[in-house]
């Protein structure tokens, strides 16, 4: 079996972002890491106030950390970013002729994987950029510029301890004296070495200075001092003397954030120290003793000779905090509650006054400062309000605020992001509306979880839509004059009748206009500088003023059948199988070309481009004719109307459309004209125009829809592309310099056109059915749209009403109080007479969390919703501390078809170490449809039942290291046999008629049958090789199954038939019980069939076709937001292109990190059996010289012919 | 083996304390199980998605998460065993 991975939504989430200068233009960027995978560029378009990505480049290896620096003098900024290739890679943003990410070096410095042993946890650069620390092993890097002024690292310094282990490290701004780096670092030698456990206890941890001295160029360690043992960041203090004014910038030296302490340090002065203020708790119990408060997230800023910090805390309340200082002397360090906003994994500030947040998990956002929080009244802390500066023993008192709506930020953008994806089940939900399935995904964590439907297509946002008093055929807006900003009329054209309609405060009809309203129309057009043309089945009319309208009529008895136009050029087909071109003459008049050309059929369609800038005439024609060819003809001087090119075709054309779009795969300087025909048959060809002879090459397919297409030229933001309208209705534009085709989700349209009033600048109007639509399209570049339907805890799991359109979802949170629980708490407070300030608990959740609880304390709730409407329509709260960790339909026996739902949960489940108070199996009835459940009963097990599954009337329980079975009885579920076999856990449970596949949590899986005679048996007659820590199975045909594991492998095992058939044979299953076991395990093994690393946890498996007519694919998606598929091939023709390809891409080092890509796809197994496609497709990125060398091994083909069989794989199977 | 003794001590010392965690023939159950832990708790530190994972597990974010998870590598196995007199 081979396979093909595609990408079909990258990662959104973002492991890390720093903002710089990259560019090296005037404003600055985001780089962010995406899913720890891709690099991707971020620039703030401040027109429209969002966050561009600019750029977009998978790593193919998992990106650490990065960092940008900038050298001496310059003024672009360079990424320095550590991977698990093992190399350091320098890394620089270009942005001509197309933004991309180049590697200008990759020093080798240890072991590839991301290993405890080989630095690259963490990356600290010099302010100046003079050097860069990589760490935990710490090797240090002096930044040089060689005599071209590229750039190059030296060879590593070391500065490395043994048995140390190292939380943070950040560099020191000391200005221009020698490089400082600091580090927070324990040595565990002692505690490894002491029985007693006492040298564990007096660990310490130490902040340690390393200074590079650039004279020597050695490395030393300066100084060392135990600071506060739960330390776990450090963040730079700006220091060193201005050249200029000799001021100092800043006192230098660290703020070390520890447990509810944020201390400044520096080498041999006195700390100060503040505490980190807190919320209250009003949940808090007697006794309950509270746990520190970290800081998860810092930045700072430097504004006007000034500075602050901004420090998250793992609240999401975010404190200012800035020092007062005389030079480099510290008079105090101050702190104060700032605004709350989710919990971020990097924040940046941008210098035109917007923070960005990029959160640990879901949505990112933009805010905007309102005000930086001076003088807001909220409270200050600050070192010289304690005793010694805050030097003192133990900790300092509380401090408090109250956590409150945010007053100095703005919300501005919003990246929507699907991270994690919990659970996701691929599906047509809507029926004979839609002939592609939706994902449907369980997203996010905690409070700000989401369910999202994410369809394939780019979202509308409608303006208008009015009724009309008939049918329209066609819609198009005119301007009057050629420098008009705005439309003016929109012209609709009935199979009776012509309407116009003026645009003004409001839209209404006109009958003034000169324009022929007593029949259809075939074209208008705003012609010359103050012209307008109307092409009807019986002549021309050329408005060129109030008084003046010149005619020409069709030749008696022949009529025009079809006409295309621009502003100066207009060609008409007639009855008769003939061309009449026209140009518009110095004079403003349209003048006929003395010759009418005849065509081999009847022409049904014509196009011609737009007139390309500073030039009088586009040169090319193109006509589609009923005898199903195309042609294209030469409207030039000096050959005008003589056929330059023909084009047979499969089916006869519907609609032609001439445009001239950019496609950097195509031609990388400028625009490529594309001659884009619909054919009767739903098919819509691209072909490529050459420039010069008019001759036709590089034909794409795509099947859009049942309907044969329409094709209208159109301008989308200011770009040039092309509408389609089928069943559904397409945009070809172009996005990141490459040309896309995808649908818009959206009610069919018959025909659109482009209008632009003062209203709406870049809006399209459509026609559908007798309704006019008014809409536009906000974002472009976006493959699957989001409906969003907010939840209230992590979802863990949801399944689907077994033939009605609802679903069923479980969520549960840990550390976190139930409403139960909240409830029980404050009545007990309140009943002991304490008084409980029950405002924190009001307030929304998804913005400033819940209170915290401490380890076993659960939230969890099941919830019944429609995805469909994308609402919930119930929810059950579950008892205190109970969590639903599974569930399943299930029928039973005595349960008369109907279907029931079974929730598996756990009371007072702690993960480490793994236990709970004990299990629940809850049964709910479904009434009406799915709407309504009816708790039944419930049935107490020993452990949290992690998988359930419905098998042949009964149900399937995996309760911890057992396999069980129940029925169903009156008052509870009756244990009728069990398998305890199991070595880690159940995982995961699949049926497969009288099969049962289970997947253990670390020893993947093992294939068990069921026997009822002599007695009840669960029996594994099969199991894997090697261990596996399952995260989800999914069948893909009754022998072979496809897993996803928790180091982000994908894999697919088969059963040998044979042993498929003899254990199916056997119905005692005497022979499997008798069977001598092979390698300490089952009888038989599955074989490896296809193994692959994706590089993110993939959590759900689903076989599906995601295309209309296409085969079956596996779509999955991971942890980090992505959703990708697995495509068989199905020649073996394929295969071997695309092995070679691959590994002709391999070569090329495409990585920017420099990460071996098969390595990386084999990062804990081989790959075996999977081609990598998104590897595959960076042929596209190549310079054309390598493309050509590359093509021509590859059986001598042409470079347009891979991309071509690219695009195929792609559009065959997927979007 | 006996002569992979003689030829490879000179450089297996340096090796050794160069990279932690490297075994001998005399490493005891406790140290191997020791860094077996700290290679593994390293390693989901080292993997964005992985920590990601067992932060969505456990309910935490994931800088206290990566804290914890570094704290826990000082003794991830609990106290080592005392010596013996053989």
């Amino acid at each position: 079996m081979h396979l093909l991975n595609l990408t079909l939504q990258a990662p959104s989430n973002i492991t890390s972002a720093v903002v710089g200068s990259f560019s090296g233009t005037k404003g600055q960027e985001i780089l962010a890491v995406r899913g720890g995978t891709k690099l991707e560029i971020l620039k703030l378009n401040t027109s429209t106030g969002q966050l561009d990505t600019i750029c977009s480049t998978e790593a193919f290896g998992t990106v650490r950390n990065v960092v940008g620096f900038r050298l001496a003098g310059m003024t672009k900024d360079y990424i320095l970013a550590s991977s698990d290739s093992g190399r350091l890679s320098i890394i620089e943003f270009v942005v001509a002729p197309t933004p991309h990410f180049e590697s200008l070096y990759q020093e080798v410095y240890g072991k590839s994987g991301s290993r405890r042993v080989v630095p690259g946890q963490y990356l600290a650069v010099d302010p100046k950029g003079r050097s860069c620390l990589v760490g935990a092993s710490k090797l240090v890097y002096v930044l040089n510029r060689n005599s071209e002024g590229k750039l190059f690292p030296s060879s590593p310094l070391e500065a490395h301890r043994n048995h140390n282990l190292v939380t943070h490290i950040v560099g020191v701004d000391q200005g221009y004296d020698n490089p400082l780096y600091a580090a927070l670092e324990m040595d565990y030698s002692e505690s490894d070495e002491d029985p007693t456990g006492e040298a564990y206890e007096n660990v310490q941890k130490y902040l340690t200075f390393y200074e590079l001295d650039l004279g020597l160029n050695h490395v030393v360690r300066k100084w060392s001092e135990p600071t506060d043992r739960r330390a776990n960041l450090l963040v730079q203090v700006p220091g060193g003397q201005n050249a200029s004014s000799d001021r100092f910038d800043g006192p230098s030296g660290v703020l070390v954030c520890t447990e509810d302490h944020i201390i400044w340090k520096h080498m041999d002065v006195e700390a100060h120290r503040i505490p980190i203020p807190r919320r209250r708790n009003p949940l808090a119990q007697r006794g309950e003793k509270s746990r520190g408060l970290i800081i998860v997230a810092a930045v700072m800023h430097k504004i006007k000779g000034a500075f602050f910090f901004l420090l998250q805390s793992e609240d999401g309340d975010l404190y200012k905090v800035w020092i007062e200082h005389e030079g480099e002397d510290v008079r105090a360090l101050k702190i104060k509650y700032f605004d709350t906003v989710p919990v971020a994994n990097s924040l940046c500030i941008l210098k035109s006054g917007y923070l960005f947040v990029a959160s640990e998990f879901s949505d990112q956002n933009l805010y905007q400062f309102q005000a930086l929080g001076d003088d807001d009244g909220e409270q200050e802390w600050s070192s010289t309000d304690y005793p010694d500066n805050g030097n003192i023993e133990g900790p300092l008192p509380y401090a408090f605020f109250n956590p409150r709506p945010l007053q100095n930020l703005l919300q501005v953008d919003t990246l929507s992001s699907l991270d994690p994806i919990t659970d996701a089940s691929v599906v047509n939900l809507l029926g004979p509306g839609s002939d592609t399935p939706q994902i449907y995904a369980a997203c996010g964590r905690g409070p700000r979880s989401t369910f999202r439907t994410l369809k394939h297509g780019l979202d509308v946002s409608v303006l208008v839509s009015s009724p009309l008093p008939g049918v329209p055929t066609n819609v198009w807006t005119l301007k009057l004059t050629e420098e008009d900003e705005h439309d003016s009329y929109i012209v609709l054209s009935f199979p009776n009748g012509t309407l116009v309609l003026s645009i003004g405060a409001t839209i209404e009809e006109v009958n003034d206009t000169g324009f022929l309203s007593s029949g259809p129309t075939l074209a208008v057009q705003q012609l010359g500088e103050a012209g307008l043309l109307q092409v009807h089945p019986y002549g021309l009319r050329h408005i060129r003023g109030a008084d003046r309208v010149d005619e020409w009529p069709a030749p008696p008895g022949q009529t025009i059948v079809a006409a295309t136009t621009n502003k100066r050029q207009v060609v008409i087909a007639l009855s008769t199988a003939e061309l009449v071109y026209f140009e518009l003459d110095p004079e403003g008049s349209l003048s006929e070309y003395q010759d009418k050309k005849s065509l081999p059929g009847n022409a049904t369609c014509l196009s011609i481009a737009e007139v390309p800038e500073g030039r009088r005439r586009t040169p090319f024609l193109a006509v589609g004719c009923d005898n199903q060819t195309v042609s294209v003809i030469s409207l030039e001087p000096d050959s005008t109307l003589t056929t330059l090119s023909l084009q047979a075709l499969t089916a006869p054309p519907s609609s032609i459309c001439l445009a001239e779009i950019f496609d950097t795969s195509i031609d990388k300087n400028r625009a490529t004209m594309f001659l884009n025909i619909g054919l009767a048959n739903g098919v819509l060809l691209r072909t490529v125009v050459d420039p010069v002879d008019g001759s036709l090459s590089d034909t794409r397919l795509r099947f859009l829809g049942a309907k044969p297409p329409k094709l209208v030229r159109s301008t989308i933001h200011g770009q040039p592309s092309v509408m389609a309208f089928s069943s559904r209705t397409w945009l070809l534009y172009t996005y990141q310099d490459m040309l896309q085709t995808q649908p818009l989700i959206y009610d069919t349209l018959e025909y659109a056109w482009n209008l632009s009033a003062a209203m709406c600048p870049d809006g399209l109007i459509g026609i559908s059915g007798n309704t006019l639509r008014i809409f536009t399209i906000p974002k472009l570049g976006e493959k699957l749209k989001q409906d969003v339907l907010p939840l209230s805890y992590t979802p863990r799991k949801f399944v689907s009403h077994p033939y009605n359109t609802v679903f069923y979802m479980i969520e549960s949170d840990h550390r976190t109080y139930s409403p139960t629980a909240i409830d029980r708490i404050v009545r007990e407070k309140e009943a002991n007479g304490s008084r409980v300030d029950t405002s924190l608990l009001s307030l929304p959740p998804n913005e400033f969390g819940r209170p915290r609880a401490a380890a076993g304390h659960w939230a969890s709730l099941l919830r019944v919703l429609d995805p469909l409407t994308n609402e919930s329509i119930a929810t059950f709260d579950l008892d205190e501390d109970e969590a639903a960790f599974s569930m399943t339909i299930a029928y039973f026996e005595r349960g008369g078809g109907e279907p029931f739902l079974v929730v598996g949960t756990g009371v007072k489940t702690t993960l480490a170490p793994k236990s709970c108070q004990e299990g629940w199996l809850r049964v709910y009835a479904i009434k009406e449809q799915g709407r309504v459940l009816e708790f039944m009963h419930k049935t107490k097990t020993d452990d949290v039942p992690l998988c359930l599954a419905a098998f042949q009337g009964f149900l399937l329980a995996g309760v911890g290291k057992s396999l069980r079975l129940y029925e169903m009885g009156k008052k509870a579920l009756l244990r009728k046999c069990e398998n305890n076999s199991f070595p880690t856990g159940v995982a995961t449970i699949n049926v497969q008629g009288a099969r049962i596949i289970v997947g253990d949590m670390q020893e993947s899986t093992f294939y068990c049958v069921y026997r009822s005679v002599p007695t009840r048996q669960l029996l594994v007659f099969a199991d894997d090789t090697q261990p596996r820590w399952l995260t989800c199975v999914t069948e893909v045909d009754y022998e072979t199954i496809v897993c996803g594991d928790k180091f982000g492998n994908i894999f697919l095992n088969r059963l040998d038939s044979r042993t498929s058939e003899t254990v199916d044979d056997d119905p005692t299953g005497a022979t499997i019980l008798h069977e001598k076991s092979f390698l300490m395990g089952a009888a038989h093994k599955t074989e490896l069939l296809a193994h692959y690393n994706v590089g993110s946890i993939v959590t759900s498996i689903t076989k599906i076709p995601l295309v209309a007519g296409g085969r079956d694919v596996l779509v999955y998606t991971t942890v980090s937001g992505s959703v990708g598929a697995l495509i068989p091939f199905v020649s073996m023709d394929d295969v071997e292109f695309m092995s070679t390809l691959e590994m002709h891409m391999r070569s090329q080092n495409v990585s920017l990190v420099g990460r071996d890509h098969l390595a990386y796809r084999g990062y804990y197994v081989p790959v075996k059996g999977v081609i990598d496609g998104d590897l595959c497709e960076n042929f596209n990125l190549l310079p054309y010289s390598k493309q050509q060398a590359i093509a021509a091994d590859l059986d001598e083909r042409s470079v347009g012919d891979v991309l071509k069989k690219l695009e195929q794989m792609r559009t065959s199977s997927a979007f | 083996m006996s002569e992979l003794r003689y030829t490879a001590n000179t450089q297996l010392e340096q090796l050794h304390a160069r990279y932690t965690g490297t075994g001998h023939a005399d490493t005891t159950k406790y140290e191997w199980l020791t860094h077996q832990h700290r290679d593994t708790l390293a390693a989901i530190i080292g993997h964005p998605p992985l920590l990601g994972y067992v932060s969505i597990a456990d309910g935490e974010c994931q800088a206290r998460e990566r804290f914890e998870l570094i704290e826990k590598m000082v003794q991830p196995c609990g106290k080592p065993p005392g010596k013996t007199d053989d």
